[in-house]
Protein backbone atom coordinates (compact mmCIF):
# COMPACT_ATOMS: atom_id res chain seq x y z
CA UNK A 1 0.00 0.00 0.00
CA UNK A 2 2.61 1.91 0.55
CA UNK A 3 4.78 1.32 -2.26
CA UNK A 4 1.86 2.34 -4.20
CA UNK A 5 1.26 5.45 -2.79
CA UNK A 6 4.80 6.69 -3.39
CA UNK A 7 4.19 6.20 -7.09
CA UNK A 8 1.00 8.12 -6.74
CA UNK A 9 2.57 10.58 -4.84
CA UNK A 10 5.61 10.67 -7.08
CA UNK A 11 3.25 11.56 -9.97
CA UNK A 12 1.15 14.19 -8.35
CA UNK A 13 4.67 15.47 -7.53
CA UNK A 14 5.47 15.46 -10.60
CA UNK A 15 2.52 17.56 -11.67
CA UNK A 16 2.58 20.27 -9.10
CA UNK A 17 6.16 20.94 -10.03
CA UNK A 18 5.66 21.64 -13.55
CA UNK A 19 3.80 24.73 -13.75
CA UNK A 20 4.29 25.20 -17.16
CA UNK A 21 2.96 22.12 -18.53
CA UNK A 22 -0.66 23.19 -16.20
CA UNK A 23 -0.71 26.44 -18.33
CA UNK A 24 0.04 24.72 -21.31
CA UNK A 25 -2.42 22.50 -20.69
CA UNK A 26 -4.97 25.12 -19.92
CA UNK A 27 -4.27 26.87 -23.05
CA UNK A 28 -6.55 24.80 -25.75
CA UNK A 29 -9.28 24.14 -23.50
CA UNK A 30 -9.98 27.85 -22.77
CA UNK A 31 -9.42 28.18 -26.65
CA UNK A 32 -12.34 25.94 -27.50
CA UNK A 33 -14.57 27.10 -24.92
CA UNK A 34 -14.49 30.62 -25.35
CA UNK A 35 -13.80 30.71 -29.28
CA UNK A 36 -16.87 27.35 -29.56
CA UNK A 37 -18.90 28.45 -26.43
CA UNK A 38 -19.14 32.10 -27.66
CA UNK A 39 -18.86 31.83 -31.26
CA UNK A 40 -21.65 29.63 -31.19
CA UNK A 41 -23.56 31.10 -28.78
CA UNK A 42 -26.31 32.79 -30.55
CA UNK A 43 -26.94 30.47 -33.29
CA UNK A 44 -27.26 27.51 -30.92
CA UNK A 45 -29.53 29.81 -28.55
CA UNK A 46 -31.64 30.80 -32.20
CA UNK A 47 -32.25 27.04 -32.27
CA UNK A 48 -33.50 26.85 -29.12
CA UNK A 49 -31.10 24.85 -27.32
CA UNK A 50 -30.50 27.62 -24.60
CA UNK A 51 -27.36 28.34 -23.33
CA UNK A 52 -23.71 27.13 -25.86
CA UNK A 53 -21.66 27.66 -23.25
CA UNK A 54 -23.01 25.89 -20.38
CA UNK A 55 -23.73 22.95 -22.87
CA UNK A 56 -20.10 22.85 -24.10
CA UNK A 57 -18.48 23.41 -20.66
CA UNK A 58 -18.57 19.61 -19.58
CA UNK A 59 -17.76 18.22 -22.78
CA UNK A 60 -14.74 20.23 -22.39
CA UNK A 61 -13.86 19.32 -19.34
CA UNK A 62 -13.98 15.76 -20.76
CA UNK A 63 -11.83 16.60 -23.41
CA UNK A 64 -8.93 18.05 -21.23
CA UNK A 65 -9.35 14.99 -18.60
CA UNK A 66 -8.98 12.98 -21.83
CA UNK A 67 -5.63 14.39 -23.21
CA UNK A 68 -4.29 14.46 -20.02
CA UNK A 69 -4.95 10.56 -19.07
CA UNK A 70 -4.05 9.96 -22.21
CA UNK A 71 -0.89 11.47 -21.86
CA UNK A 72 -0.16 10.14 -17.86
CA UNK A 73 -0.39 6.65 -19.05
CA UNK A 74 2.17 7.26 -22.15
CA UNK A 75 4.64 8.48 -19.94
CA UNK A 76 5.14 5.23 -18.98
CA UNK A 77 7.43 5.25 -22.24
CA UNK A 78 9.57 8.32 -20.86
CA UNK A 79 10.20 6.62 -18.00
CA UNK A 80 11.21 3.32 -19.68
CA UNK A 81 13.19 5.39 -22.59
CA UNK A 82 14.86 7.25 -19.36
CA UNK A 83 15.95 5.07 -17.29
CA UNK A 84 13.44 5.27 -14.08
CA UNK A 85 10.71 2.42 -15.15
CA UNK A 86 13.53 0.27 -14.72
CA UNK A 87 14.55 1.60 -10.72
CA UNK A 88 11.16 0.60 -10.40
CA UNK A 89 11.13 -2.73 -12.55
CA UNK A 90 14.05 -4.46 -10.27
CA UNK A 91 12.32 -3.20 -6.55
CA UNK A 92 10.55 -5.88 -4.51
CA UNK A 93 7.23 -5.05 -5.85
CA UNK A 94 4.86 -6.96 -8.28
CA UNK A 95 4.30 -5.23 -11.99
CA UNK A 96 0.48 -5.00 -11.23
CA UNK A 97 0.93 -2.48 -7.93
CA UNK A 98 3.49 -0.56 -10.19
CA UNK A 99 1.08 -0.28 -12.54
CA UNK A 100 -2.10 0.75 -10.08
CA UNK A 101 0.46 3.16 -8.69
CA UNK A 102 1.03 4.47 -11.49
CA UNK A 103 -2.54 4.95 -12.92
CA UNK A 104 -4.15 5.85 -9.82
CA UNK A 105 -1.32 9.47 -9.84
CA UNK A 106 -2.21 9.72 -13.46
CA UNK A 107 -5.45 9.78 -12.96
CA UNK A 108 -5.46 12.04 -9.77
CA UNK A 109 -3.43 14.56 -11.98
CA UNK A 110 -5.83 14.08 -15.08
CA UNK A 111 -8.52 14.79 -12.42
CA UNK A 112 -7.17 17.94 -11.11
CA UNK A 113 -6.90 19.13 -14.27
CA UNK A 114 -10.53 18.52 -15.10
CA UNK A 115 -11.40 20.52 -11.70
CA UNK A 116 -9.17 23.42 -12.85
CA UNK A 117 -10.96 23.29 -16.23
CA UNK A 118 -14.28 23.49 -14.59
CA UNK A 119 -13.46 25.87 -12.23
CA UNK A 120 -12.20 28.53 -14.95
CA UNK A 121 -15.16 27.46 -17.02
CA UNK A 122 -17.34 28.89 -13.79
CA UNK A 123 -14.95 32.02 -14.15
CA UNK A 124 -15.96 32.77 -17.79
CA UNK A 125 -19.73 32.39 -17.19
CA UNK A 126 -20.54 28.58 -16.95
CA UNK A 127 -23.41 27.94 -14.07
CA UNK A 128 -24.35 24.45 -12.81
CA UNK A 129 -27.28 23.81 -12.18
CA UNK A 130 -26.29 22.95 -8.47
CA UNK A 131 -23.46 23.73 -6.16
CA UNK A 132 -24.04 20.17 -5.02
CA UNK A 133 -23.45 18.52 -8.01
CA UNK A 134 -19.75 19.42 -8.01
CA UNK A 135 -18.61 16.90 -6.07
CA UNK A 136 -20.00 13.86 -7.43
CA UNK A 137 -18.88 15.37 -10.94
CA UNK A 138 -15.43 15.16 -9.53
CA UNK A 139 -15.79 11.45 -8.97
CA UNK A 140 -17.61 10.82 -12.70
CA UNK A 141 -14.29 12.50 -13.62
CA UNK A 142 -11.98 10.75 -11.59
CA UNK A 143 -13.48 7.26 -13.22
CA UNK A 144 -13.25 8.91 -16.78
CA UNK A 145 -9.20 9.71 -15.86
CA UNK A 146 -9.06 6.17 -14.91
CA UNK A 147 -10.40 4.42 -18.03
CA UNK A 148 -8.00 6.88 -20.40
CA UNK A 149 -4.84 6.79 -18.63
CA UNK A 150 -5.12 2.82 -18.03
CA UNK A 151 -5.55 3.02 -21.92
CA UNK A 152 -2.95 5.42 -22.38
CA UNK A 153 -0.59 2.65 -20.30
CA UNK A 154 -1.71 0.04 -22.76
CA UNK A 155 -1.04 1.81 -25.60
CA UNK A 156 2.86 2.66 -23.79
CA UNK A 157 3.32 -1.10 -23.52
CA UNK A 158 3.12 -1.63 -27.47
CA UNK A 159 5.48 1.50 -28.38
CA UNK A 160 8.79 1.27 -28.33
CA UNK A 161 9.17 5.47 -28.32
CA UNK A 162 7.26 8.82 -28.77
CA UNK A 163 7.77 8.73 -32.44
CA UNK A 164 3.91 6.81 -32.37
CA UNK A 165 2.34 9.73 -30.00
CA UNK A 166 1.14 11.63 -32.94
CA UNK A 167 0.06 9.01 -34.65
CA UNK A 168 -2.21 7.79 -31.42
CA UNK A 169 -3.15 11.71 -30.78
CA UNK A 170 -4.71 11.75 -34.70
CA UNK A 171 -6.07 8.26 -35.22
CA UNK A 172 -7.43 7.58 -31.47
CA UNK A 173 -7.24 10.68 -29.43
CA UNK A 174 -8.80 13.08 -31.55
CA UNK A 175 -11.48 10.75 -32.89
CA UNK A 176 -12.60 9.96 -29.39
CA UNK A 177 -13.32 13.56 -28.49
CA UNK A 178 -14.57 14.99 -31.67
CA UNK A 179 -17.66 11.72 -32.26
CA UNK A 180 -18.39 11.86 -27.97
CA UNK A 181 -20.49 14.29 -27.85
CA UNK A 182 -18.19 16.91 -26.45
CA UNK A 183 -19.54 19.36 -28.86
CA UNK A 184 -22.89 19.28 -29.67
CA UNK A 185 -26.00 17.12 -28.34
CA UNK A 186 -26.67 13.68 -28.68
CA UNK A 187 -30.23 13.82 -29.40
CA UNK A 188 -31.03 13.12 -33.12
CA UNK A 189 -28.10 12.36 -33.94
CA UNK A 190 -27.49 10.48 -37.83
CA UNK A 191 -27.85 7.07 -37.32
CA UNK A 192 -23.87 6.29 -38.08
CA UNK A 193 -22.96 9.13 -35.67
CA UNK A 194 -25.25 7.99 -32.76
CA UNK A 195 -24.06 4.73 -32.86
CA UNK A 196 -20.17 6.13 -33.00
CA UNK A 197 -21.07 7.96 -30.12
CA UNK A 198 -22.47 5.12 -28.12
CA UNK A 199 -19.15 3.30 -28.05
CA UNK A 200 -17.03 5.92 -27.55
CA UNK A 201 -16.29 5.68 -23.82
CA UNK A 202 -15.74 9.41 -23.32
CA UNK A 203 -19.43 10.12 -23.99
CA UNK A 204 -20.21 8.47 -21.12
CA UNK A 205 -18.35 10.36 -19.27
CA UNK A 206 -19.46 13.59 -20.55
CA UNK A 207 -22.98 12.64 -20.13
CA UNK A 208 -23.10 12.00 -16.93
CA UNK A 209 -20.96 15.38 -16.43
CA UNK A 210 -23.84 16.99 -18.63
CA UNK A 211 -26.48 15.06 -16.08
CA UNK A 212 -24.77 16.72 -12.82
CA UNK A 213 -24.03 20.04 -13.73
CA UNK A 214 -26.65 20.90 -16.30
CA UNK A 215 -29.24 18.32 -15.83
CA UNK A 216 -29.15 17.70 -19.63
CA UNK A 217 -28.32 14.04 -19.51
CA UNK A 218 -29.35 11.67 -22.47
CA UNK A 219 -28.01 7.95 -21.51
CA UNK A 220 -28.80 8.45 -18.09
CA UNK A 221 -26.01 8.91 -15.32
CA UNK A 222 -26.84 4.99 -13.90
CA UNK A 223 -25.99 3.58 -17.60
CA UNK A 224 -23.28 6.27 -17.30
CA UNK A 225 -21.66 5.14 -14.79
CA UNK A 226 -22.45 1.39 -15.71
CA UNK A 227 -20.27 1.54 -18.93
CA UNK A 228 -17.87 4.06 -17.14
CA UNK A 229 -17.04 1.64 -14.67
CA UNK A 230 -17.08 -1.90 -16.90
CA UNK A 231 -15.09 -0.18 -19.22
CA UNK A 232 -12.26 1.29 -17.00
CA UNK A 233 -11.92 -2.09 -15.34
CA UNK A 234 -11.38 -4.11 -18.32
CA UNK A 235 -9.18 -1.20 -19.48
CA UNK A 236 -7.31 -1.62 -16.08
CA UNK A 237 -6.98 -5.42 -16.70
CA UNK A 238 -5.68 -5.23 -20.18
CA UNK A 239 -3.43 -2.65 -19.36
CA UNK A 240 -1.71 -4.39 -16.22
CA UNK A 241 -1.55 -7.44 -18.58
CA UNK A 242 0.08 -6.16 -21.36
CA UNK A 243 2.48 -3.96 -18.94
CA UNK A 244 3.73 -7.06 -17.25
CA UNK A 245 5.02 -8.09 -20.49
CA UNK A 246 7.29 -4.34 -20.80
CA UNK A 247 10.43 -6.20 -21.38
CA UNK A 248 13.07 -3.00 -21.27
CA UNK B 1 27.37 -15.07 -4.27
CA UNK B 2 27.00 -15.41 -7.92
CA UNK B 3 26.28 -18.79 -9.64
CA UNK B 4 25.50 -18.69 -13.43
CA UNK B 5 25.44 -22.51 -14.54
CA UNK B 6 24.84 -22.68 -18.60
CA UNK B 7 23.22 -19.76 -18.87
CA UNK B 8 21.67 -19.07 -22.58
CA UNK B 9 19.42 -16.58 -23.91
CA UNK B 10 17.97 -16.22 -27.61
CA UNK B 11 16.26 -13.46 -29.50
CA UNK B 12 14.25 -15.35 -32.01
CA UNK B 13 17.40 -16.98 -34.30
CA UNK B 14 19.79 -14.73 -32.28
CA UNK B 15 22.16 -15.95 -29.28
CA UNK B 16 22.91 -13.15 -27.19
CA UNK B 17 24.10 -15.11 -24.05
CA UNK B 18 25.77 -18.52 -25.41
CA UNK B 19 25.97 -21.13 -22.57
CA UNK B 20 27.97 -19.22 -20.07
CA UNK B 21 28.79 -20.42 -16.32
CA UNK B 22 30.66 -18.57 -13.63
CA UNK B 23 30.73 -17.68 -10.00
CA UNK B 24 31.20 -14.62 -8.53
CA UNK B 25 32.60 -15.36 -4.35
CA UNK B 26 30.98 -13.05 -1.60
CA UNK B 27 32.85 -10.03 -1.08
CA UNK B 28 34.64 -10.09 -4.82
CA UNK B 29 35.23 -6.94 -7.02
CA UNK B 30 33.97 -8.67 -10.18
CA UNK B 31 34.56 -7.29 -13.87
CA UNK B 32 32.88 -8.46 -16.93
CA UNK B 33 34.23 -7.20 -19.75
CA UNK B 34 33.49 -7.36 -23.71
CA UNK B 35 32.80 -5.51 -26.66
CA UNK B 36 29.70 -3.73 -27.09
CA UNK B 37 26.85 -5.97 -28.11
CA UNK B 38 28.88 -8.79 -26.70
CA UNK B 39 25.89 -10.11 -24.45
CA UNK B 40 27.16 -8.21 -20.77
CA UNK B 41 23.81 -6.25 -20.88
CA UNK B 42 21.68 -9.37 -21.29
CA UNK B 43 23.59 -11.75 -18.67
CA UNK B 44 22.89 -8.12 -16.30
CA UNK B 45 19.35 -8.03 -17.04
CA UNK B 46 18.82 -11.89 -16.45
CA UNK B 47 20.46 -11.70 -12.95
CA UNK B 48 18.17 -8.63 -11.97
CA UNK B 49 15.19 -10.24 -12.80
CA UNK B 50 14.41 -7.89 -15.94
CA UNK B 51 14.71 -10.80 -18.23
CA UNK B 52 13.98 -14.42 -18.08
CA UNK B 53 16.57 -16.84 -19.36
CA UNK B 54 15.70 -19.37 -22.30
CA UNK B 55 17.57 -22.01 -20.45
CA UNK B 56 20.40 -22.37 -18.07
CA UNK B 57 20.10 -21.45 -13.50
CA UNK B 58 21.51 -18.52 -11.60
CA UNK B 59 21.64 -18.20 -8.35
CA UNK B 60 22.21 -14.55 -6.37
CA UNK B 61 22.87 -14.34 -2.68
CA UNK B 62 20.94 -18.24 -2.57
CA UNK B 63 17.79 -17.60 -4.70
CA UNK B 64 16.85 -17.82 -8.25
CA UNK B 65 16.10 -14.77 -10.05
CA UNK B 66 12.76 -16.94 -12.03
CA UNK B 67 11.10 -18.27 -9.02
CA UNK B 68 12.58 -15.81 -6.07
CA UNK B 69 12.65 -12.18 -7.55
CA UNK B 70 11.55 -10.71 -4.70
CA UNK B 71 14.28 -11.94 -2.61
CA UNK B 72 16.62 -11.53 -5.08
CA UNK B 73 15.60 -7.93 -5.63
CA UNK B 74 16.38 -7.54 -2.60
CA UNK B 75 19.67 -8.69 -2.35
CA UNK B 76 21.21 -6.43 -4.78
CA UNK B 77 21.36 -2.91 -5.66
CA UNK B 78 22.24 -1.65 -9.25
CA UNK B 79 23.61 1.43 -11.12
CA UNK B 80 21.90 0.85 -14.62
CA UNK B 81 23.95 2.25 -17.75
CA UNK B 82 21.71 5.05 -18.39
CA UNK B 83 20.76 7.44 -15.33
CA UNK B 84 17.82 5.71 -13.99
CA UNK B 85 16.76 8.74 -11.31
CA UNK B 86 13.72 11.09 -11.62
CA UNK B 87 14.85 14.39 -12.54
CA UNK B 88 11.49 16.01 -11.36
CA UNK B 89 12.47 14.90 -8.01
CA UNK B 90 15.11 16.20 -5.36
CA UNK B 91 17.77 13.92 -4.59
CA UNK B 92 16.23 13.13 -1.40
CA UNK B 93 13.28 12.36 -2.51
CA UNK B 94 14.87 10.19 -4.94
CA UNK B 95 16.04 8.23 -2.02
CA UNK B 96 13.13 8.27 0.00
CA UNK B 97 11.24 6.78 -2.96
CA UNK B 98 13.67 3.77 -2.86
CA UNK B 99 13.30 3.15 0.56
CA UNK B 100 9.81 3.33 0.66
CA UNK B 101 9.91 0.38 -2.01
CA UNK B 102 12.69 -1.40 -0.34
CA UNK B 103 10.65 -1.65 2.77
CA UNK B 104 13.34 0.19 5.00
CA UNK B 105 11.47 1.42 8.08
CA UNK B 106 11.25 5.11 8.35
CA UNK B 107 13.70 6.01 11.11
CA UNK B 108 16.12 4.11 9.67
CA UNK B 109 15.60 5.06 6.34
CA UNK B 110 16.09 9.01 7.17
CA UNK B 111 19.70 7.74 9.20
CA UNK B 112 20.93 5.50 6.17
CA UNK B 113 19.90 8.33 3.56
CA UNK B 114 21.88 11.00 5.65
CA UNK B 115 24.62 8.48 5.98
CA UNK B 116 24.46 7.77 2.24
CA UNK B 117 24.78 11.19 1.14
CA UNK B 118 27.16 12.47 3.04
CA UNK B 119 29.14 9.19 1.83
CA UNK B 120 28.55 10.54 -1.55
CA UNK B 121 29.16 14.18 -0.67
CA UNK B 122 25.36 15.27 -1.77
CA UNK B 123 23.69 15.91 1.82
CA UNK B 124 24.51 19.70 0.64
CA UNK B 125 22.45 19.27 -2.29
CA UNK B 126 20.02 16.93 -1.41
CA UNK B 127 16.81 19.17 -1.62
CA UNK B 128 17.72 20.13 -5.18
CA UNK B 129 16.12 18.83 -8.31
CA UNK B 130 18.03 15.94 -10.25
CA UNK B 131 18.14 18.06 -13.60
CA UNK B 132 20.16 20.65 -12.15
CA UNK B 133 22.83 17.98 -11.74
CA UNK B 134 26.20 17.15 -13.44
CA UNK B 135 26.39 13.61 -14.66
CA UNK B 136 28.85 12.85 -12.43
CA UNK B 137 26.93 13.91 -9.28
CA UNK B 138 23.74 11.34 -10.78
CA UNK B 139 25.93 8.87 -10.53
CA UNK B 140 27.00 9.06 -7.19
CA UNK B 141 23.60 9.48 -6.12
CA UNK B 142 22.42 6.68 -7.98
CA UNK B 143 25.39 4.91 -5.83
CA UNK B 144 24.00 6.40 -3.10
CA UNK B 145 20.37 4.98 -3.74
CA UNK B 146 21.75 1.75 -4.62
CA UNK B 147 23.27 1.10 -1.60
CA UNK B 148 20.22 2.46 0.82
CA UNK B 149 18.69 -1.19 1.06
CA UNK B 150 22.33 -2.71 1.81
CA UNK B 151 22.27 -4.84 -1.11
CA UNK B 152 24.67 -8.03 -0.60
CA UNK B 153 25.98 -7.37 -4.66
CA UNK B 154 25.67 -4.42 -6.18
CA UNK B 155 25.76 -4.24 -9.87
CA UNK B 156 27.75 -1.41 -12.35
CA UNK B 157 27.30 -1.30 -15.96
CA UNK B 158 29.58 0.98 -17.39
CA UNK B 159 29.23 3.22 -14.55
CA UNK B 160 32.86 5.54 -14.96
CA UNK B 161 31.17 6.17 -18.69
CA UNK B 162 31.50 10.17 -19.62
CA UNK B 163 32.17 11.08 -15.88
CA UNK B 164 36.50 12.77 -15.59
CA UNK B 165 39.12 10.77 -13.85
CA UNK B 166 38.37 13.08 -10.61
CA UNK B 167 34.91 11.81 -10.89
CA UNK B 168 35.61 8.40 -11.69
CA UNK B 169 38.73 7.82 -8.95
CA UNK B 170 36.25 9.09 -6.37
CA UNK B 171 33.91 6.89 -7.06
CA UNK B 172 35.74 3.69 -6.54
CA UNK B 173 37.50 4.93 -3.71
CA UNK B 174 33.80 4.89 -2.18
CA UNK B 175 33.36 1.43 -3.98
CA UNK B 176 36.75 -0.03 -2.74
CA UNK B 177 35.83 1.43 0.87
CA UNK B 178 32.38 -0.18 0.66
CA UNK B 179 33.54 -3.48 -0.49
CA UNK B 180 36.34 -3.54 2.50
CA UNK B 181 34.35 -2.38 5.48
CA UNK B 182 31.01 -3.86 4.14
CA UNK B 183 31.83 -6.99 2.31
CA UNK B 184 29.60 -5.90 -0.40
CA UNK B 185 29.99 -8.23 -3.61
CA UNK B 186 30.50 -5.93 -6.77
CA UNK B 187 29.93 -6.91 -10.26
CA UNK B 188 31.00 -4.14 -12.91
CA UNK B 189 31.53 -3.85 -16.88
CA UNK B 190 33.60 -1.28 -17.83
CA UNK B 191 35.05 -0.39 -21.36
CA UNK B 192 37.91 1.21 -19.26
CA UNK B 193 40.68 -1.70 -19.19
CA UNK B 194 43.21 0.28 -16.64
CA UNK B 195 40.02 0.53 -15.01
CA UNK B 196 39.45 -3.35 -14.28
CA UNK B 197 42.70 -3.83 -13.98
CA UNK B 198 43.22 -1.45 -10.96
CA UNK B 199 39.89 -2.40 -9.66
CA UNK B 200 38.80 -6.27 -10.01
CA UNK B 201 40.02 -8.94 -8.00
CA UNK B 202 39.06 -11.08 -10.97
CA UNK B 203 37.62 -10.72 -14.43
CA UNK B 204 35.71 -12.62 -17.02
CA UNK B 205 35.35 -11.92 -20.95
CA UNK B 206 32.66 -12.27 -22.66
CA UNK B 207 32.47 -12.15 -26.88
CA UNK B 208 29.72 -12.91 -29.32
CA UNK B 209 27.59 -14.40 -26.27
CA UNK B 210 30.69 -16.78 -24.67
CA UNK B 211 32.68 -16.34 -21.88
CA UNK B 212 36.48 -16.76 -24.13
CA UNK B 213 38.56 -16.74 -20.94
CA UNK B 214 38.37 -15.54 -17.20
CA UNK B 215 41.10 -14.96 -14.01
CA UNK B 216 42.92 -12.41 -12.37
CA UNK B 217 44.42 -9.53 -14.57
CA UNK B 218 47.74 -11.27 -14.33
CA UNK B 219 46.72 -14.38 -15.46
CA UNK B 220 44.66 -12.85 -18.46
CA UNK B 221 48.13 -10.95 -19.22
CA UNK B 222 49.97 -14.64 -19.01
CA UNK B 223 47.89 -16.04 -20.93
CA UNK B 224 48.09 -14.15 -23.60
CA UNK B 225 51.43 -12.74 -23.26
CA UNK B 226 50.93 -9.51 -23.16
CA UNK B 227 51.71 -6.65 -20.86
CA UNK B 228 48.41 -4.74 -19.99
CA UNK B 229 45.17 -5.89 -19.90
CA UNK B 230 44.02 -3.87 -22.75
CA UNK B 231 46.59 -5.94 -25.10
CA UNK B 232 45.04 -8.91 -23.43
CA UNK B 233 41.90 -8.11 -24.28
CA UNK B 234 42.31 -6.50 -27.85
CA UNK B 235 44.35 -10.10 -28.46
CA UNK B 236 41.18 -12.19 -26.99
CA UNK B 237 38.48 -10.37 -28.63
CA UNK B 238 40.34 -9.22 -31.92
CA UNK B 239 40.78 -5.80 -33.45
CA UNK B 240 37.46 -5.39 -35.57
CA UNK B 241 34.96 -2.96 -34.51
CA UNK B 242 31.37 -4.45 -33.19
CA UNK B 243 28.50 -3.23 -35.51
CA UNK B 244 25.21 -2.59 -33.25
CA UNK B 245 22.06 -1.34 -34.53
CA UNK B 246 20.47 1.45 -32.53
CA UNK B 247 17.99 0.58 -30.33
CA UNK B 248 14.83 2.87 -29.37
CA UNK B 249 17.20 3.67 -26.47
CA UNK B 250 19.51 5.50 -28.43
CA UNK B 251 17.17 7.33 -30.85
CA UNK B 252 15.76 8.62 -27.16
CA UNK B 253 18.73 9.70 -25.93
CA UNK B 254 19.31 11.24 -28.74
CA UNK B 255 16.36 13.09 -28.63
CA UNK B 256 16.73 13.87 -25.18
CA UNK B 257 20.30 15.58 -25.99
CA UNK B 258 18.95 17.53 -29.27
CA UNK B 259 16.50 18.79 -26.16
CA UNK B 260 19.14 19.85 -24.12
CA UNK B 261 17.95 17.58 -20.91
Amino acid sequence: MKKIYILWLRQIKRYLRSKSRIVGSLAQPLLFLLALGYGFGSVYQKAGEGNYLNFLAPGIIGMSILFTSVFSGMEVIWDRQFGFLKETLVAPMSRFSIMIGRTLGGATVATLQGVLVMLISILFGFHPASWFALLPAVFIMFLTALLFTSLGTMIASFLDDMQGFQLIMNFLVMPLFFLSGALFPLQGLPTALGIIARIDPLSYGIDALRGLLINAGHYGLGMDILVLGAVTLLFLSLGSYFFKKVQI
Amino acid sequence: MIEVKNLTKKFDDFVAVDNISFQVKEGEIFAFLGPNGAGKSTTIKMLTTLLAPTTGTMTLNGHDPVREPSAVRRSFGIVFQDPSLDDELTAYENMEFHGVLYDVPDKLRRERIEYLLKFVELWDRRDNLVKEFSGGMKRRLEIARGLLHHPKIFFLDEPTLGLDPQTRNSLWNHLKELNKNEKTTIFFTTHYMEEAERIADRIAIIDHGKIIASGTAEELKQKTNTGSLEDAFLSLTGKSIREESASPNDHMRTMRRAHGH
